[in-house]
Formats: C-alpha cells, structure tokens, sequence
C-alpha cells in the first residue's frame, strides 16, 4: 500500500496489500485486453480477437478473488478511516475494471465479425478513441498505484474529450450510413464499437472518482463532465447539414 | 456529489440541534501534582446525545469523565483549571454542592459495583438519600421503572428482594444504570461500562444506552472503537493530555482529519 504507517497487526498490512495488488493486475489486463480488441479490428486479426475473447475470463477470476479477499477483510478486521475507504475504493474499482474487460471483449466480437465485412474507413477514428482512453485508463491506473488525486481530478476531466470523440464518431457513421446502406452492417458493429470504448471512458471516470474519495474521504466536487451530446440529435438524410439539434 | 450535500445538511442540521451545549468545557487543564493529565481541553456536549470518549490508556479521557461530575475533588493533588458548565452553570466555581451536583449527572462504573443489598434497595438507595420520593408507594414506582428503563425489570421482579450481588455481570450492571437513573439524573457518564461484560450483556447495555438517549446526556469512555461507533452521535479522541479530534462518529471513523486519529482508530498507532 502508498499508505502511511504499518499497522501493529501486520497480517492486516498483508490483507490489505493482497488486495491492492490484485486491482494493480485486473487494471493491468484491463488496459492490455482494451488495445489488444482494438489492435485486432485495425489489423483484421481475428486470431488475436479471439484471445482477448478468452482472456476475458481471467479478469473476472481476479475479481471473485478480490470479492472473496475484500468480504473476509471486512469480516475480520471491521476496517475503519483510510483503511475502510481502501477496501471499499477496491470493490468498486474491480467491478469498473472488469466492465471494461467485458467491454473488450465485445470490441473483439464485434471485430471478428467486421473481419468478414470490406475495410472500414471509420477505424482510424475507433483507433484515436481508443487511443486516448488507454492512455485514460493508464493514468487512472497510475492514480491509483500512487494514492495520486490530483492525477485522479486530471483524468476526470479527460472523459469529456471521449465524449465529444465519440459525438462525432456518431456523425461520422451515420454519413457512411446514409452515403450507402450497404454500409449499415459494419457501420451499426463500428457504433457499438465506439459507444464501448466511450463506456470505458466512463469507468475510467468512475474509477477517479473512486481515488480521490479514497485519498481524500470526499467527493470530488463539481458536475461530472459530459461530452455525449448524440442522446439529443437526429439526423434526416433529407437536409444539407445532416443533423438538427432539439 | 448529492450525498457530499446530504452530508453538509446533516452536519448543519445536527449542529443547529445542538447549539445549546449541555455540557462545555474551555481550556481544561488538569493536574496530578506536577504532572498535567488533560492540556487545554474545549469540548462541547451536545444534549440528549451520546458522545464517546476514545483514546489509548492514559490520554486523559477518564481524567476528562471524571471532571464532569467533581469525581476528581475525592483524588488528592489534583487540581482542575479552567472552566466546566452544565447547562450554562459553573461546575467548579459557583458554590454548586458537589453531591448535588452528582445527582443531576451519574456514573457507571467499569465494574459492575452493586451494594451489598436487595436488589430493590440498590435502586432505592438514592431516591431515599436526596428525598425525592415521598411515600413507599411513589419508591415502589420509582424502582420499577428505573428497572424497566435499564432492561432488567422482567429479569428481577420476582426476587427484588434478593441481594444485587447475585445476578450476572450484565445484570449488575444493567442494576448500576438503574441505579444511576432512580434519581433522575440529566447526565449519565459510563467508564468503560462494557469491559467486563460478554458480548450478549454488551450488546444489551448497548440497546439500553440508545433508548436512554433519549431523556439523557450520556458521555461514554470506551476502549472498544466499535463500541464508540455504534452507539455514540459524537467521538471525541484522546492522546496525550490533548483532545486530539471531534465530530459526528459516523465522520470521524470513515475521514478522520488527523493522522493521529486516523492511525489510533485503524490499528497503527506508533
């Protein structure tokens, strides 16, 4: 643990650090399975899918562990102050962080699919998404191995960037779309693709959320940051412009 | 971010509930001969609340219980400064007759500590010193519901007249409690009133001490931090002679502001 002092009980100090470092591993595959689904549509590896596929299953092996690790420590220790924040902010991360492999592992479905289908053009924009949210994902791991909320605030920030990203994916699929409805198929996979990564965005998010709450005991302040804006457009292929904001 | 403002309204709110301190203490400094026990304490104590006293042995926290009811005028050299007011009222320095004064606020002990008498004379014993009752009738009453206030009245009614002496550890203490309220105290102060009990009689002292809230004050020394957080509003935490922290028990065990809080209440204290 970044933590303080050693409790007198050290056992407690080992409870504690088996749990840290189970999230510090699930955040790792996490990140690992994100760009490895993404690397596998961009390079058409189906292969490759299909072991981020299977991979899946160890990230929610992990979080069983943690659960059955943070329940016993609860049970046991009753942990209080900075103690009870860390095994609670370590709950909460492990289920954002096995979401996010859910996540990937839907982006490598998708992509195995789409392998099947002509090149799509909109994966340079699914690659910049990614890009960006892995590297949100890495700093919020980082965050978190360091105790850091200042780096947690940061990323929080961050997420309206994916937003507005992928606000504009949106568009950008919908002009394929109209352009040629053979397009549909593969675009309606590269939209689920894109509002995965968005949603790992949001994970992200909440996992910096749970750092500053666990360094802090606050919350952060301020309106959560939002970027989507795709909830509230329509889009007619009859006007110019495409698009009309209600 | 709505639960950072709940938590503010409830801080607000209970604030405003206890704007009128029952009891406050400022700069409390206590004495064993040359060497000091409590280093400028300013503590208030909300009414009909309960507030616990934490600490490790030796910080100041009994010394601190004591200086509420002039327990520590019976201890030799020692000498309490500064100023402690119940309900507006100088305990130290108005002429308030210390027996009186023990009356309007209790004490039980780590101990149960019966007298070696009838159960139903244990509890009569007070209202019969101050005279608060005046016939055997209004004594019968007084008894019986001091019994049913601390829990024990089902327990002892058929044998009130058998020696205190003779019930359980939680029992003789559920009896001191009673005693304590026969006279109608406004405070009741507890040391450590669960150390020696198992944890049924503890979980029953518990219970007891979250009904009497309601008619009383009650400020609790406790060495079990969980016992602290159930059953107390306030904690306040002891070290060295310095009231260290205070606040809403529920804030003080999941943020505490001190590292020295912090590291007594989570087991690392070096």
């Amino acid at each position: 643990m970044p933590d303080t002092k050693d409790h007198i009980v050290s056992s407690f100090d080992k409870e504690l650090r088996i749990i840290h470092e189970i999230i510090i591993r699930m955040g790792g595959m996490a990140e690992n399975q994100l760009s490895e689904s993404v690397d596998a549509l961009v390079q058409r590896d189906s292969a490759k899918a299909e072991l981020v596929r299977k991979e899946d299953a160890k990230i929610d092996a992990l979080e069983e562990e943690l659960e059955a690790a943070v329940i016993q420590l609860i049970a046991l220790r009753q942990p209080v102050a900075n103690d009870l924040r860390a095994v609670i902010a370590a709950f909460k991360i492990s289920s954002d962080l096995e979401r996010i492999g859910d996540y990937a592992k839907n982006i490598a479905k998708r992509s195995i699919a789409i392998n099947q289908m002509p090149p799509q053009k909109s994966v340079t924009s699914i690659m910049r998404m990614s890009r960006l949210v892995q590297e949100i994902v890495k700093d919020t791991l980082d965050a978190f191995s360091n105790n850091d909320k200042d780096r947690a605030i940061d990323v929080w920030h961050r997420d309206e960037e994916v937003d507005e990203m992928y606000t504009s994916l949106f568009r950008e699929l919908l002009t394929y779309m109209m352009e040629d409805p053979r397009n549909i198929g593969a675009c309606t996979h590269m939209l689920f693709i894109a509002k995965n990564i968005e949603r790992m965005g949001d994970h992200a998010t909440n996992i910096a959320e749970t750092i500053y709450y666990l360094s802090t005991g606050e919350r952060i302040e301020g309106k959560r940051p939002k970027g989507d804006r795709t909830a509230f457009q329509i889009l007619t292929p009859d006007d110019g412009e495409g698009e009309v904001e209600i | 971010m709505s639960y950072a403002m709940d938590m503010q309204n409830y801080t607000t709110q209970s604030e405003t509930a206890t704007s009128e301190p029952k009891i406050m203490a400022r700069d409390v400094n206590v004495f064993y001969g040359p060497s000091q026990a409590l280093k400028s304490i300013q503590l208030d104590i909300g009414a009909n609340e309960v507030t616990s006293l934490i600490g490790p042995s030796g910080c100041g926290k009994s010394t601190f219980l004591r200086c509420l009811n002039r327990m520590n005028d019976v201890i030799e050299n020692c000498t309490v400064e500064g100023r402690i007011s119940l309900d507006g009222v100088d305990l130290y320095n108005s002429g308030l007759d210390p027996v009186l004064l023990r009356a309007r606020v209790g004490m039980v002990f780590q101990k149960p500590n019966p007298f070696p008498k009838s159960i139903f004379d244990n509890i009569a014993y007070g209202p019969r010193l101050h005279g608060t009752v005046s016939n055997k009738d209004e004594l019968d009453e007084r008894v019986e519901k001091s019994l049913r206030r601390a829990g024990l009245w089902d327990e002892v009614k058929d044998r009130l007249d058998k020696p205190g002496t003779g019930l359980s550890g939680g029992q003789q203490q559920r009896l001191c409690i009673a005693r304590a309220i026969a006279i109608n105290p406004e405070v009741i102060l507890m040391d450590e009133p669960c150390s020696a009990l198992d944890p049924i009689a503890t979980a029953k002292i518990e219970e007891l001490i979250d009904e009497l809230r309601e008619r009383f004050t009650i400020v609790i020394v406790t060495h079990s931090m969980q016992q602290a957080a159930r059953v107390s509003q306030k904690t306040a935490f002891f070290h060295l002679g310095e009231l260290v922290e205070v606040g809403e028990t529920d804030r003080l065990f999941t943020s505490p502001q001190d590292d020295r809080t912090q590291g007594y209440i989570t087991g690392r204290f070096g």
